[in-house]
């Protein structure tokens, strides 16, 4: 989805820490991308280097995504089992209801400044 | 621009939000958020360590970097304005819903008939989004309700800080619905919480029952799926309980309703649930009202 604008709150925020953290630039950001936060990897890696470059605290920056496997708790069987996608079945019990626990994620988890 | 669907930097009236991200929203959130700083490493340290760096260990010739571990949510700002509308909303009693769809699905429609409909019982007011013209504000005004167009430009959805800064100045009255029209896109708006009370995805019957398998993230952020236009079901090949075993498949506590704008089947069932939602809002607001007002007699 939105991934130039999703790329241009990371950018932000990059800027933020700077002025917080006081350093002048990012070398190297980790992101943690859950599998089922409708986020194509590919595509933010592509407007990262777009977006970075007008920003002095983040141009040349490396982006490094992190995926996170869905996770799910079915309400059927009380299993936590892993979620492929939203509306899969339980593997466990065949059951619709798994309530997703993992792989929504996007966040920045850290990052390599000087 | 965006690869996918070409979104980018989002404006309303071409202004910028400078906001400070505050932090912990306070159980009104979707997500837990942890934006706690940790520092790793001796950050503030002038003096030089070079132990201090990546890992800990100094590798001669390479410059020294050290790692700043921030675990921030990327939509944690958007989050933290999305809390902020959902309490101010709350203090005035404001039910607010989040209509998204795919363009075309009626929901403008819908929202005139509505509007007509509740017959000024309360006060209504709406947000339209869309990317370019104030076509559909124009027509929920030619209603009577007060409405606001927010043109996305490039973007795809509305954000939380286009809805605070619409509300400045529809300023939606106490009491009353408060009917945010999302721009047309399955995908994108899912992600984006604006402080509604609820989302309300809006399908039409000329669409295909899979949607809320194809767009599941939207199906799965809904609390209601209005099933629109059903007064066309005769001429076309749709399977109702198909779509509906679909979208539960997505998200098993889904309300659905079947209705038609155009000839009213079924608008007295979503009346009777905007009308529920607004006299919980109010009923909520008037015991924060009572709280205060008991406070300030114990004080005298």
């Amino acid at each position: 989805m939105h991934e130039m604008s999703l790329t241009e709150g990371v950018v932000r925020i990059l800027e933020d820490q700077a002025a917080t953290h006081g350093f002048a630039k990012v070398k190297t950001v980790w992101l943690e991308i859950g599998e089922l936060s409708n986020v194509d990897p590919e595509s933010m890696l592509f407007c990262f280097d777009a977006v970075a470059k007008g920003s002095p605290v983040a141009a040349g920056a490396k982006l490094e995504i992190l995926r996170i496997a869905g996770q799910g708790f079915c309400l059927n069987c009380g299993e936590t089992v892993a979620v492929a996608n939203r509306f899969d079945p339980c593997p466990k019990c065949d059951g619709f209801g798994l309530r997703v626990t993992a792989g929504e994620e996007m966040r920045i988890k850290e990052l390599e400044v000087e | 621009m965006c690869t996918v669907c070409g979104c980018g930097e989002s404006k309303l009236e071409h202004s910028h939000s400078h906001d400070h991200d505050h932090g912990h929203s306070h159980g009104h959130g979707h997500h837990h958020r942890h934006d706690h700083e940790h520092h790793h490493g001796h950050d503030h340290s002038h003096d030089l360590d070079y132990g201090a760096g990546l890992a800990g260990v100094h590798v001669p010739g390479l410059s020294q970097t050290r790692i700043v571990q921030i675990e921030q949510d990327i939509l944690g700002k958007n989050d933290a304005l999305a809390a902020r509308n959902r309490a101010a909303l709350a203090d005035q009693g404001i039910f607010a819903l989040n209509l998204v769809s795919s363009p075309g699905s009626g929901k403008t429609t819908l929202l005139c008939k509505t509007i007509e409909a509740l017959g000024g019982r309360f006060p209504v007011a709406v947000i339209e989004g869309d990317q370019q013209t104030s076509n559909d504000a124009d027509r929920i005004r030619a209603t009577g309700a007060p409405a606001i167009q927010v043109n996305t430009g490039k973007g795809c959805h509305l954000d939380a800080d286009m809805v605070a800064k619409a509300c400045e100045r529809l300023k939606p009255a106490d009491d009353s619905v408060l009917f945010i029209e999302n721009v047309g896109n399955l995908v994108c708006p899912a992600a984006f919480d604006l402080g509604e009370a609820y989302k309300v995805a809006i399908l039409s019957v000329t669409e295909g029952e899979d949607k809320p398998l194809k767009y599941p993230d939207m199906f799965a952020a809904a609390g209601m799926m209005i099933l629109n236009k059903v007064d066309l079901l005769p001429h076309l090949d749709f399977d109702v309980e198909a779509c509906i075993a679909n979208a539960r498949k997505v998200n098993p506590e889904m309300v659905v309703l079947q209705v038609s704008a155009r000839s009213g089947q079924g608008m007295d069932e979503w009346l009777a649930w905007i009308m529920e939602g607004r006299r919980r809002a109010v009923t909520e607001r008037i015991a924060a009202l009572e709280a205060k007002l008991k406070a300030a007699r114990e004080s005298l």
